[in-house]
């Protein structure tokens, strides 16, 4: 049997995602964003979202169907971020992956969001038949997890922020600087331009008594306000492209520090990065750099593939169809709280 | 010439499948939840192909209530209508939600719930709206040449609108398809299902960042 046609529809936040695969090859990834309607409010509206997902779902699937030079009869199953994410925005793809899995008779799989960012993996590195352990770093999530195979069902928790996910911390930040949301690009350019280590920010939750895998941003966050009202305060002029690079090495120390133990504690050999945040320059830099200090293979897709998409959900619809798991029955809610270790809804 | 109808403009979940030619063979369920559109309205449609022996590819037009509604819910149904129309090729036809409460004979108000205290209303006129679809507080819908009212909203507000109640809650899927059947027997084109929100989102853009430090 040839390697099942998946398509994949991913609407857990800002971004109209419809991807189609054949196994773990890649064959289209549309999306349509509504970020630019977000950007005034400084972040991201859940009805504003909602609106635009019922408004683009449809042609993001024509693109997708077109860009794959497939039609909808010769897709073998549908894939749909089940969640977390919100709720609203969850519902509308849930709600027309249901409809055309009911028109086409094909099976459904309601997929965690998460997971889907882990198995995009695939369609660029290739299979990975062994244990590895995963960063998970987007605007609502921040988390490390050992994933005993890529594209499977078990996956644990090791550890997670338990305040600011990691693109919240940046969203706030770069408000604070005057630069636009979403916050990772601008602050990540203007990093570039500015010393690492001029400000000492503090690195949340890395004390030897803290939980060895949790984040926490919230502290930095406020950090970063306290000296940069001090600046203003005192009638001095903000360096902001310093504050930028030390606020984003503070974030990247502790994300690359605690995976990289992670994976040496687990005794894996690989170490793999996913969410929005992972498309930014400087955490994929240090990342490859400590793996590498500690004998650890990396893998990350590249930057399109981190943000949110719909062929991440098709390449784990693609490898729960291969690994032959019970499709989801038609009436699967849309969870906005999905646990990380429900990889199948 | 069978037809798929959904409507999910109020707290009730609703689908029916049939000959466009014969509103009273029409296969309709009814399930009312308020929260409940997500996960009812997909085993809702199934259930109404299998019980009227209609395949989807044996399926000629789809037909949705556009609203007025609460979001949320509306979202699923004309979701859930553009996706099974994309699928089969099928064009697909809007009518407001509120035309499937009106009664033909009588001069009525339909008024459904649009929470927040308010809701959302049209008048009617020998089966003809005589109003754009608005949404307001009961106690500002006017009732000029209304002789009965129908609707959810309207038994909400019973005491605040002060008219006769007429039986039936939540919209008709049978005067649904009748209010689409002529485009549909026509092959009239395809329409955007575009939904009646009367309402922007809210949102409203932040101020300066409040300080940390006192």
């Amino acid at each position: 049997m040839s390697e099942p046609l998946v398509l994949g529809i991913e609407t857990s936040c800002d971004e109209t995602g419809v991807g189609i695969v054949r196994g773990s090859t890649l064959l289209a990834d549309a999306i349509a964003s509504s970020v630019e309607e977000h950007a005034r409010f400084g972040g991201v509206v859940p009805e504003v979202a909602s609106r635009a997902h019922l408004e683009a779902m449809r042609p993001t699937v024509g693109r997708a169907l077109e860009t794959a030079g497939v039609g909808l009869d010769d897709i073998d199953a549908i894939a749909v971020t089940a969640g977390p994410g919100l709720a609203g925005a969850l519902l509308v793809g849930v709600a027309a992956a249901k409809a055309y899995a009911l028109a086409l008779d094909r099976p459904l799989y309601g997929v965690n969001h998460l997971s889907a960012h882990v198995a995009v993996d695939l369609l660029e590195n290739g299979p990975l038949e062994e244990p590895c352990v995963a960063l998970l770093v987007s605007g609502g999530h921040s988390s490390v997890l050992l994933v005993p195979q890529v594209g499977g069902e078990e996956v644990t928790e090791l550890g997670a922020t338990v305040d600011d996910a990691a693109g919240e911390a940046y969203d706030k930040v770069a408000r604070l600087l005057g630069l636009p949301f979403p916050g990772g690009p601008p602050i990540d350019r203007l990093a570039r331009e500015g010393d690492p280590a001029a400000i000492a920010f503090p690195r949340g939750l890395s004390g030897p008594h803290d939980p060895p895998f949790a984040f926490s941003f919230s502290g930095l966050k406020t950090a970063v306000a306290r000296w940069v009202e001090g600046r203003r305060r005192a009638g001095e002029d903000v360096p902001v492209a310093d504050v930028a690079a030390s606020f984003q090495e503070a974030v990247v120390d502790v994300l690359t520090a605690k995976a990289v133990r992670a994976a040496r504690e687990r005794g894996v050999g690989h170490l793999l990065l996913g969410g929005g945040v992972a498309a930014n320059s400087r955490l994929r830099a240090l990342a490859a750099q400590r793996c590498a200090e500690a004998g650890l293979r990396l893998r990350v897709p590249r930057p399109g593939l981190c943000t949110d998409n719909g062929a991440m959900v098709a390449a784990l619809g693609a490898q729960l169809v291969r690994h032959g798991a019970s499709p989801s029955s038609l009436d699967i809610p849309a969870d906005s709280a999905l646990s990380i270790e429900d990889v199948l809804v | 010439m069978f037809v798929l109808a959904i409507d999910t403009s109020s707290a009730a979940v609703s689908a029916a499948v049939g000959p466009i030619e014969d509103p009273h063979a029409l296969v309709i369920r009814t399930q009312v939840n308020a929260r409940g559109h997500g996960e009812l309205l997909a085993p809702t449609i199934a259930d109404c192909l299998r019980s009227a022996g209609v395949t989807p590819a044996e399926l000629h037009a789809v037909v949705a209530g556009v609203g007025p509604g609460p979001f949320t819910g509306l979202r699923v149904g004309l979701v859930t209508a553009i996706s099974i129309a994309d699928a089969r090729g099928l064009p697909t036809y809007g009518v407001c939600s509120l035309d499937a409460l009106a009664v033909a004979d009588r001069r009525v108000l339909v008024a459904t719930d649009a929470r927040r205290r308010e809701v959302y209303w049209a008048r009617y006129a020998d089966g003809r709206r005589r109003d754009e679809p608005s949404v307001s507080r009961a106690e500002d819908v006017p009732l000029e040449g209304c002789e009965a009212m129908v609707g959810a909203g309207a038994r909400q507000y019973a005491e605040v609108l002060g008219l006769p109640l007429l039986d039936g809650d939540y919209p008709d899927l049978r005067r649904l398809v009748a209010a689409a059947a002529e485009r549909v027997l026509a092959g009239a084109p395809s329409e955007p299902l575009t939904p009646l929100y009367l309402r922007r989102p809210d949102a409203v853009a932040p101020g300066q960042p409040k300080a940390v430090t006192p």
